[in-house]
């Protein structure tokens, strides 16, 4: 075997210089928690030449509220962001999402930004990162940008990231009032399992009427989804029965799922339409809270 | 072979080692360290029989690469009893036969230390979602539960 490298840069510059040098063989990996990444290395999935730690690096490890709107470092684990209680009173969804990834033994390194690069369709923090809205920042070596969510997954394990780009962090719009975001996911049992469907849905109210709506599907198709068309139902109305059923519809209409021993494509299709009506019911009730 | 080194604390002892970049916390502790009461068991994070404390926040040692630890600090089971006193999580597992083989048990007791560090009065079912991560075969869990249970009161007692 030939020599493994383990750098561990301290600016986000040193490290998107190093990570675009050694990534142009492909057999360099960022390594944030690692609750992903060692495993495959482990089964033999990968065999990176070299391994970037960039938890050292202080953007990664941000936690910061500009007038309410949040920046997350995409390195920070589920266990820290748990404790930073403000974040989990604006976005339950996201917190509830990230904190149903394995044990708490996980919890104490997996992070936002490696769910999202490891880019499974299962991911459970990615609907609910979609449904809030969040954008996240990437630097490479032609510099920084911007790009949505929903935008990042190409396919399963596969990212619109460019060759040495980093994620930094996810910046979360501004909490609107009367807003209220919940995932919830489907699985066999009540803990440590992957999602056969996950739902994330962000509402914002004015009495009863809907006056925005997101709402996100995980494990039901190649990449994590962004329902349009079930939030176009949603906004003006006032949650009608007819209406949640024409958005729950609208939800199955857009899975294209696989048959795996987890799920059925019929299955998965019916979960869909079931649990997004459950995460509405749940943020609605917290959007009602404020 | 080019090896990293590694200056960290261990137990509250500085320790030094080398390294290669895949190796984990968990190979150097056993193989390069000697300090064997951290068990593999599945090396994939699922079974906690490896869970150390890394500055306080409870990890598998499967999961995290030794080279990532300069600087750190590193809980194991070796730093649990002290002056040869068992603590009271250890007494207690005693106490209500919650180990049989014992391969799960250095996690279990870190798991259930580091919880009752976080919260004194933690619920069955706290226990329980806590200690999802650590798996038991002989058990069935009831037994440890009950141990961590009466280890939580009899800490609020003696604080």
């Amino acid at each position: 075997m030939s020599e493994v490298e383990f750098l561990s840069p301290k600016t986000l510059d040193e490290a998107v210089q190093v990570f675009s040098k050694s990534s142009k063989n492909g057999k360099a990996k960022i390594l944030a928690g690692g609750t992903d990444l060692l495993v495959q290395i482990r089964s033999g999935i990968t065999y990176p030449d070299t391994i970037i730690d960039v938890k050292n690096i202080s953007e990664l490890k941000e936690i910061s509220n500009d007038d309410g709107s949040y920046t997350i470092g995409a390195a920070v684990s589920g266990s820290i962001l748990d404790e930073e209680k403000d974040f989990g009173d604006n976005w339950p969804g996201v917190l509830e999402a990230l904190k149903l990834i394995g044990s708490e033994q996980i919890q104490g390194r997996a992070s936002l930004g490696g769910n999202l690069c490891n880019a499974s369709p299962a991911g459970d923090s990615v609907p609910a990162l979609i449904a809030s809205g969040a954008k996240v920042n990437l630097h490479g070596p032609d510099g920084s940008r911007v790009l949505p969510v929903e935008e990042i997954h190409l396919g399963p394990g596969k990212t619109n990231l460019k060759d040495g780009e980093i994620v930094v962090n996810f910046k979360f719009p501004k909490k609107k009032n009367n807003s209220g975001d919940a995932y919830l996911r489907m699985i066999p049992r009540t803990e440590m399992d992957i999602a056969v469907v996950g739902c994330a849905v962000n509402v914002t109210i004015e009495g009863n009427k809907c006056i925005d709506a997101r709402v996100a599907l995980g494990a039901v198709a190649p990449t994590a989804l962004l329902v349009e068309e079930a939030s176009k139902l949603l906004v003006g109305s006032n949650f009608e029965d007819d209406v949640i059923e024409k958005a729950a519809q609208a939800c199955e209409n857009a899975c294209n799922p696989i048959d795996d021993k987890r799920g059925t494509v019929s299955y998965r299709k019916k979960v869909s339409k079931v649990l997004f009506k459950r995460a509405l019911a749940k943020a609605i009730e917290r959007a009602k809270r404020g | 072979m080019k090896k990293i080194h590694v200056k960290t604390k261990i137990n509250g002892e500085e320790t030094e080692f080398l390294c290669q970049a895949y190796d984990t916390v968990l190979d150097v502790l056993r193989n390069n360290l000697n300090m064997t009461g951290t068990k593999e068991v599945c090396s994939t994070g699922d079974c906690g029989a490896c869970s150390i404390t890394l500055d306080g926040r409870l990890v598998c040692s499967c999961l995290v690469l030794a080279a990532e630890t300069e600087n750190k600090n590193i809980e194991t089971i070796e730093g649990m009893a002290k002056n040869g006193n068992f603590n009271i999580l250890q007494k207690s597992f005693l106490e209500h036969a919650a180990l049989q083989c014992g391969i799960c048990t250095p996690g279990m007791l870190i798991a259930a230390k580091s919880l009752l560090e976080k919260n004194q009065s933690p619920t069955e079912t706290e226990i329980r979602y806590w200690l999802a991560g650590n798996l038991c075969r002989c058990t069935g869990y009831d037994k440890i539960v009950k141990a961590v249970q009466a280890a939580a009161a009899e800490m609020r007692e003696s604080a």
